[in-house]
């Protein structure tokens, strides 16, 4: 019981410490993740945990939540999980409130607002980034190419919630492979892998 | 904050791909419940942005703080963090170990275009409001080429997003 105990509260500190290098996004804290969890603490192996952090990469959510809720899951069961994404989400729960704080205490000066407006510009920078990498990942063939064509369309457009998009790029995507297969022609699930290396890192890097 | 809590749950499942991709969810449920205009909306998500971590859950706590205070930056949170939390419990049961790539490569297939279309039209979103009083005015130029300068730093350069940020902040000072 108090082994136990003691095995969440680790779970929970070792997250914490992981959580405020997420600069960027959660990938950028990939590799702190394998050195805690792997190294520092012993709690995978390297192979298992590329197993796992690819599953965290496609469920719903940030890869840095759901790599955690993976790690905690294998440690000590749910309540592993639950403590692990605690520990994940304390740190930027606290920063983010603390920032938006010291916003509101400068949101007066002329200054201030000229910097958030800047930053804004930043941010567009940096989402422009994560849709070029996320683009050229997701667009190697005509009807990659006619399913972005679509979706970019209809959010411009249209009123649709795009929750409706998610789902149906779910369905057209699995429909335009099975027809292929059925038509007997060549298809294939993703950029070849020469062309994907010379990215050199995730195409979601920044997301 | 019942509602909160609810929405962001909803807006969890939703949030394949990650981050940016989930931004036009969360800007269309905001003004749907009538939480916020699409420049205040902007203004937090641009925090949220400044912090580390996904850009997504930080949004969440903002508007939940915006909203409903304490109670409801802590309802956001959770409502978004929770739907990862039950589905990587879920998963991680099921396939302990060597699970099905195969089909999760097949649903990435479909899905990655429609998460790309979704972080585009987010960029988008964050120019529409500062274009309000015409395309050429001095505010929507100017965010333009800080965007179009932080685009190029990271695509050619390399230069990493904390970097990038401060010297948008910094051109935003001497800009406007």
């Amino acid at each position: 019981m108090i082994a136990k105990a003691g095995l969440l509260w680790q779970l929970f500190w070792s997250f914490i410490r992981v959580a405020p290098t997420a600069f960027g996004g959660g990938y950028a804290m990939l590799p702190v993740i394998e050195r805690e969890a792997v190294h520092r603490r012993n709690w995978t192996d390297k192979e298992t945990l590329n197993d796992l952090l690819s599953l965290a990469a496609a469920a719903p959510g940030g890869v840095g939540v759901n790599a955690a809720a993976a790690i905690g899951y294998r440690v000590a069961g749910s309540p592993g999980s639950v403590a692990a994404v605690l520990g994940m989400t304390l740190p930027t729960f606290t920063l983010v409130l603390v920032l938006g704080f010291g916003f509101t205490l400068v949101a007066d000066q002329a200054k201030a607002i000229a910097a958030l407006q800047g930053i804004q510009g930043g941010i567009v920078g940096l989402i422009a980034m994560a849709a070029w990498r996320m683009g050229k990942a997701a667009v190697f063939d005509a009807s990659t190419l006619v399913i972005l064509t679509a979706t970019l369309a209809s959010l411009i457009l249209t009123p649709i919630h795009p929750g409706w998009l998610i789902a149906g790029g779910l369905l057209i995507g699995s429909a335009v492979i099975a027809g292929k297969g059925w038509l007997g022609l060549a298809w294939r699930l993703e950029r070849p892998k020469l062309e994907q290396q010379e990215e050199h890192v995730y195409p979601e890097y920044y997301i | 904050m019942w509602e909160l809590f609810l929405t962001f749950i909803k807006i969890g499942c939703l949030s394949f791909g990650g981050g940016y991709a989930i931004m036009p969810v969360i800007e269309y449920e905001a003004s749907a419940r009538d939480w916020m205009s699409a420049s205040q909306f902007h203004e937090l998500a641009s925090l949220a942005g400044m912090a580390p971590g996904p850009i997504a859950v930080n949004s969440a706590t903002l508007i939940g703080y915006e909203v409903a205070g304490w109670g409801g930056a802590i309802a956001a949170t959770l409502g978004m963090a929770l739907p990862s939390l039950l589905v990587m419990i879920g998963l991680s049961a099921l396939l302990v170990r060597n699970f099905e790539l195969p089909l999760v490569r097949k649903v990435l297939y479909g899905l990655r275009p429609v998460v790309a279309g979704l972080i585009a039209y987010a960029a988008i979103r964050f120019l529409i409001p500062l274009a309000g009083a015409g395309w050429l005015n001095w505010s929507f130029l100017g965010t333009l080429l800080i965007a179009a300068g932080s685009f190029v730093a990271m695509a050619k350069y390399r230069v990493h997003p904390l970097p990038v940020i401060v010297s948008a902040g910094l051109a935003g000072i001497i800009l406007f």
